[in-house]
């Protein structure tokens, strides 16, 4: 099988814009799965509202759309209810960080064997452009018409000091970094949080003058600073660039998970 | 062999849930059903189930509909600040027909209120809380073994209808303590399973589609967004939002006479008491002080949906009484019914109306 066996070829077209990097997200994820060797029967993908949360709706398998921020609470439902079950939850950042933060560090906190991947195009795609938990400051919404005033959140740093097991970020320019990263959170026993920085030009791009979808691209590219680097300029007492963020694998632990088969 | 047990309102009721085979329970402490997680959460580890504290009412909700979807019998348990949470989540599993058990140990409101004193204030709120258009089932006991009892019932309607099934109890069952005869085993009627071949949200005749349960290869797509017979998402159809929100409520509605659970007492009386939860006990009192034929009673078990055609049986009725603890939320559901006047009889504040207060209004006729 390749990950284009887990689509549901009778739910096309699919809702996102064009340009938009969910797509890209959402292949990893499957070559990931697909490459675990899981049967479909035994896989649920679950997920919450936004344009993220729509991804279960095109996957073959059992799937679990639900409301807004909580796809986690539902997730946990599911997966301690039958410890048999792969469950791996598609999210957004206002999904995750903003309506459903308190379901984000519950479930780090357990270290619940759910794996995560959190589509963050820095915005509220779905509705049509708002400012999210991890837009950045000075960057424009419409409900931040004169920037973002606002600091945003390190949604890895908030997993890592929740207790998560498994923390990587990538972008949706580094497709073979990702695909790695979920296959070593769908292999980590706990709870795996990837975090796949993506470009939305209908919603941030265009405000955020990124007038092609490849400069977005280019630009998340740009201001990855990958983690071996991070270290050795932390080492070196050298500042890091406020704009940058860390790629990489920022945590693999193994401490005790909920929801594992003895 | 059935035994004989002298428990409280909320021990009846998790064991009611257990006898049922209830495997999972998700909750957030909240005074007064807190006894009921507790005595999951010692209970449910040593039968192979599941209890978690879940970080509040709204995740617990969550939980117990994601539970459901792999085929447990899921539970909850709260009262009115936590119910408020659950509300948008409520909708959900009317919206995914997802089967599940969600207690609800009343207390006074609005807010945070009366966290030790019983009410029946969210009546109303368990019939039409969550936005939309749906339909729900509500059980009410009166005693510690109806507690028991509609638990277990509970737990069969909600997967025969695939509804949550409210037990809308009030802190004076809840924590009252009575002789409780508990049977050997209690009737389980399990989940229909979708046949393979059907689509997942195809109803037949009864308005019910069989259940496609995670893990069996169905393949099932559940959203909360109006969805078509295989479950996509079609969140503009006119007519299709139309007969599936139609076809939520008639399976509920339309199954009034089966699900009705209520008793009779005296039917040709003209005056008529109706009572549900801990006030029956109070009629009841009345009836026994006052024996004869004078005095009607209309105990209802099943309050939504509403048994309209009970009233019916009492043909001389001249006056339903309607003792409640809330400022009459089913006396005007009845009085949408029945052409006699509906006087309601609240009571607020925690206590349960004296027997006197309810003659008094006998004597003070129409
Ligand atoms: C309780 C609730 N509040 C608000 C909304 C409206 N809403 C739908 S999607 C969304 C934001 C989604 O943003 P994000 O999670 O970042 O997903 P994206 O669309 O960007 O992928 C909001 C606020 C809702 N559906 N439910
Ligand atoms: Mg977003």
């Amino acid at each position: 099988m390749t990950f284009e066996d887990w689509f549901r070829k009778d739910r096309l077209p699919h809702i996102f814009c064009a340009g938009c990097g969910n797509g890209t997200i959402i292949n990893c994820t499957l070559a990931a799965v697909d490459q675990m060797g899981w049967k479909k029967e035994e896989t649920v993908f679950v997920s919450g509202i936004g344009c993220s949360s729509r991804a279960p709706g095109y996957i073959m398998t059992d799937s679990l759309h639900t409301t807004h921020g909580r796809a986690l609470a539902f997730a946990t439902g599911v997966k301690m209810a039958n410890k048999n079950l792969h469950v791996v939850v598609f999210t957004g950042d206002g999904d995750l960080a903003a309506i459903g933060g308190n379901h984000f560090i519950h479930a780090c906190r357990r270290n619940i064997d759910l794996t995560v991947v959190c589509m963050n195009n820095q915005i509220y795609g779905m509705t049509g452009g708002q400012g999210s938990p991890t837009t950045p400051l000075k960057c424009l919404s419409t409900t931040t018409p004169y920037g973002c005033a606002e600091p945003p959140f390190d949604l890895c740093e908030l997993a890592i000091a929740a207790g998560a097991n498994y923390v990587s970020r990538w972008t949706s320019y580094h497709v073979k970094e990702l695909e790695k990263a979920v296959l070593a959170g769908l292999q980590t026993p706990g709870f795996s949080f990837i975090e796949a920085m993506t470009q939305c030009p209908t919603a941030f791009g265009r405000r955020n003058k990124f007038r092609q979808v490849i400069d977005h691209v280019e630009y998340l590219k740009a201001h990855s600073l990958l983690k071996a680097k991070r270290d050795r300029l932390f080492e070196e007492g050298k500042e890091i660039p406020p704009d940058m963020f860390v790629v990489g694998e920022l945590m693999r632990r193994n401490r005790p998970a909920m929801g594992v088969l003895p | 062999m059935t035994r004989t047990e002298f428990w409280q309102g909320n021990t009846a009721c998790a064991e009611g849930a257990l006898a049922a085979g209830c495997t999972f329970f998700g909750g957030y402490p909240i005074t007064p059903s807190t006894e009921i997680a507790e005595h999951m959460a010692a209970k449910l580890p040593k039968k192979g189930g599941v209890f978690i504290q879940m970080e509040d009412e709204i995740a617990s909700m969550a939980s117990i509909i994601g539970a459901s979807w792999t085929g447990a019998r899921s539970m909850t348990a709260t009262s009115g600040p936590g119910f408020s949470l659950m509300m948008e989540n409520i909708g959900f599993a009317a919206m995914t027909e997802t089967p599940c058990v969600v207690v609800n140990v009343q207390r006074g409101g609005p807010s945070t209120g009366q966290p030790t004193m019983g009410a029946q204030g969210d009546m109303m709120q368990c019939r039409f809380g969550s936005h939309g258009d749906y339909s729900v089932i509500a059980l009410c006991p009166s005693s510690v073994q109806e507690m028991y009892e509609l638990t277990a019932k509970a737990f069969n309607l909600a997967d025969r209808y695939r509804v949550p099934v409210f037990l809308m109890a009030d802190e004076i069952v809840g924590h009252m303590r009575e002789k409780i005869i508990i049977p050997d085993s209690v009737e389980k009627i399990p989940r229909k399973e979708l046949e393979k071949g059907v689509l997942p949200f195809k109803a037949g005749d009864d308005l019910i589609p069989g259940f496609a349960t995670f893990g069996k290869g169905h393949h099932v797509h559940v959203t909360g967004l109006t969805h078509d017979e295989r479950g996509y998402p079609c969140a503009t159809n006119v007519n299709l939002h139309h007969n599936l929100v139609k076809r939520l409520v008639d399976k509920v509605e339309n199954a009034r006479h089966d699900l009705a659970d209520f008793s009779v007492i005296n039917p040709d009386a003209e005056e008529v008491f109706i009572a549900y939860g801990a006030p029956v006990r109070a009629v009841q009192q009345v009836l026994h002080d006052r024996p004869g034929q004078d005095i009607g009673f209309l105990q209802i078990r099943t309050v939504w949906p509403f048994p309209d055609f009970a009233l019916a049986r009492f043909k001389n009725a001249r006056r339903f009484l309607v003792p409640e603890l809330n400022f009459g939320q089913i006396a005007r559901e009845i009085e949408r019914h029945v052409n006699v006047p509906v006087l309601s009889i609240p009571k607020l504040g925690g206590d349960l109306h004296l027997p006197r207060e309810l003659t008094a209004v006998l004597e003070r006729g129409l």
